[in-house]
């Protein structure tokens, strides 16, 4: 299942790129580590180690004019997709210059208005969202836009996963679903998520595409989900894609992770995407070793300048703050203090 | 006659006919127009605009929400309000918290035909006002008449955040007018829907109604009872409950929903602290009993606040 080094089949240029989202998001993900254990971070950190081959991969393959739902393991995707690290970083710091203000923080960020939607904590509820952003546009005459929503195995259990992928259908939109099956949903292994093979079939019931790649290999990802992409955006309706791969972290900062099973760490599916990239592109040729040194001290140095220039911005004033939850000023109550 | 029913079809052919960003989605509101026919020939004047959609409440208020960040109006209509609670987390976590967190409004009307009727039984009788009234960032609105469903709706439509449109079902046939209204008061202002001076009842939605027939029945008796209808619950015209406490020193707030908290225990609760130098007795509420609403008439008309409870709790806080 897991493929050994071949021979570069997509453009070159591709490749590179998205490797070099996978190696900024693996750098800002370890700051944002370092932050949480100095204390220096309000909430959690989570970070999408080893997921940054099929996060990248889904960027990279998204034009600016589509729509992203990334979730809590898609640094590399939202970088590829447009995202600053200023944007990133003055989130988890909390700075009132971010596109949250202060109000909302860590993974929980975006850009509506710009295709990249802030998810909520709950579980699949993003899906449904990038339909009716999908469908909105095909109201409106826009074509040729796809959606793609990220998810974990452990997400594929909700109800809203069924009614989405299932309303998708109905509708025909052009909605990719990337599940990353890394194998634990927090700590609950998928033996207590699922009882199927394979969650692809799944995509049977539902009467739309259903792909699967290994995600621990940046080339096969870039394949697969292009593919699945290219679909959607050519009018073949809602796409699954279900991805391997192990996770190379604790669900959040805070868990050491100690119950995963050492075998699966040993296991193909344990294998590094970012090493296993690098290696591949070094085999191959496509770049060498100053050439990453300096794409790794090129990404430190941003990285570095974020969080500075974030920890001298203004943090959100509860004096100033305007506590209204809605937009329309003069419907908002009086006498509630 | 126009219904309160028609003036909610109307309204929304209304909005579809002048806004181009404006559709339906909901189950059977396509060609069949909907369980209630609230959306009744409206598919057939409105192509590809009045759409079925799945048996799926989440994914239905979740495809709004993402239509409304494309810049549409989407209109939900859930088949009875108690289905919502199946799109609950759509309608709380993604629409109401959507503004706040990004600046971008969710203008998204949701449409929930409820409260009893008899034989509905506990899960086609709910109302839920008071639960969505409780989570920032939600607009609730329970038109008593003909005429505010029409315009409160049409407002709903243009309101840039979400808003939940709490439809009366035993109103929907019930109510007639002669004609739709061409003004209207705005939302966020409650209507004197009686003026008197011995007693205030504030209620809102059909239970305006009961209101009103129990006012009659007091003044009979020789009482002037005043009823304030609140039409909309969120935000809460406090100023005008105030105002008529001010005046006639007394208030029995009135909701068909369930005791616990809720739209009556708010008004009690804002006019005891801002008001109680205005009060010359405690202040009263009445609701529906503490369980779920039961099928048989003989139950269901004794779950909620009748008009005879209603006179006889206003009787005793004017005795008193
Ligand atoms: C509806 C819902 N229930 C529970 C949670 C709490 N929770 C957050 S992440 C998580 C595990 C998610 O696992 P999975 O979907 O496999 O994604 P992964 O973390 O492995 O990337 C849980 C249970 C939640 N966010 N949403």
């Amino acid at each position: 299942m897991l493929s050994t080094v071949s021979e570069p089949s997509l453009a070159t240029a591709t490749q590179l790129a998205a490797f070099r989202f996978m190696l900024r998001a693996r750098l800002l993900d370890d700051k944002f580590a370092a932050l949480y254990r100095a204390g220096k971070i309000h909430g959690g950190v989570f970070i999408g180690r080893g997921q940054e081959a099929l996060s990248a991969s889904i960027g990279v393959s998204l034009k600016k004019t589509d729509v992203f739902a990334p979730l809590i393991r898609d640094a590399a995707g939202r970088l590829a997709f447009g995202e600053t690290i200023l944007d990133a970083v003055r989130t988890y710091l909390g700075s009132t210059l971010g596109p949250m203000r202060g109000r909302d923080g860590n993974v929980h960020r975006g850009r509506p208005q710009q295709g990249y939607l802030p998810m909520i904590s709950h579980l699949g509820a993003m899906i449904s969202v990038v339909n009716g952003v999908l469908f909105a546009r095909r109201m409106k005459g826009i074509s040729g836009t796809v959606g793609v929503a990220c998810l974990g195995e452990g997400a594929t259990s909700t109800g809203a996963f069924h009614e989405s992928l299932n309303q998708a259908a109905v509708e025909k939109l052009p909605l990719v679903l990337v599940v990353a099956n890394n194998q634990y949903a927090y700590s609950t292994p998928t033996s207590r998520q699922f009882a199927c093979e394979n969650l692809a079939d799944r995509a049977i019931g539902y009467g739309i595409g259903a792909h699967t790649v290994d995600a621990t290999d940046l080339s096969a990802c870039l394949e697969t989900v292009g593919g699945a992409m290219a679909k959607a955006r050519n009018g073949e309706g809602p796409q699954l894609v279900v991805a391997t791969l192990l996770r190379l972290c604790g669900h959040g900062e805070h868990d050491d992770a100690n119950y995963i099973d050492p075998a699966l760490k040993k296991s193909p599916l344990g294998r590094d995407c970012l090493k296993f990239a690098e290696e591949f592109l070094l085999q191959n040729k496509m770049t060498d070793a100053a050439q990453l040194a300096v794409w790794r001290s090129e990404a430190l140095r941003e990285i570095e300048d974020a969080v500075s220039q974030a920890q001298r911005e203004p943090l959100p004033d509860p004096f100033t703050e305007n506590w209204s939850a809605i937009s329309s000023e003069h419907l908002n109550e009086t006498h509630i203090e | 006659m126009i219904t309160y029913l028609d003036a909610i079809c109307e309204a929304q052919a209304h909005a579809l006919r002048d806004d181009p960003r404006v559709f339906i989605y909901g189950q059977d509101v396509g060609a069949f127009g909907g369980a209630f026919k609230a959306t009744k020939n409206l598919a057939k004047e409105f192509p590809g605009r009045v759409l079925d959609s799945p048996i799926s409440e989440d994914a239905m208020v979740g495809l709004a929400v993402g239509a409304a960040i494309e810049g549409m109006r989407p209109i939900v209509e859930m088949q009875f309000a108690d289905f919502s609670t199946v799109g609950f987390n759509q309608i709380v976590n993604q629409a109401a918290t959507l503004f706040w967190r990004t600046g971008v409004p969710c203008p998204i009307t949701v449409r929930l035909p409820f409260g009893g009727t008899s034989g509905g039984g506990p899960f086609h009788s709910q109302s839920l006002e008071t639960i969505y009234a409780h989570y920032p960032g939600l607009i609730v609105l329970t038109p008593a008449t003909v005429e505010d469903a029409y315009s409160m709706l049409l407002e709903a439509v243009a309101i840039d955040d979400p808003v939940i449109f709490c439809e009366h079902k035993f109103l929907y046939r019930h109510l007639k007018a002669e004609k739709l209204p061409s003004e209207a008061l705005p939302i966020g202002k409650a209507r004197i829907a009686r003026e008197g001076r011995d007693l205030t009842i504030v209620a809102y939605s059909a239970m305006v109604h009961d209101a009103l027939e129990a006012a009659t029945e007091l003044a009979a008796e020789g009482w002037e009872i005043e009823v304030v209808d609140l039409r909309s619950v969120k935000p809460l015209d406090t100023d005008t409950v105030m105002a008529s406490v001010s005046r006639t020193g007394k208030l029995l707030a009135v909701g068909e929903s369930w005791p616990w908290g809720g739209v009556t225990a708010e008004v009690i609760a804002r006019v005891a602290s801002e008001g109680y130098g205005l009060l010359d007795a405690p202040p009263q509420r009445l609701n529906a009993k503490d369980t779920p609403v039961p099928y048989h008439p003989n139950l269901w008309a004794a779950h909620r606040p009748t008009v005879r409870a209603v006179a006889a709790a206003a009787r005793k806080i004017l005795r008193s």
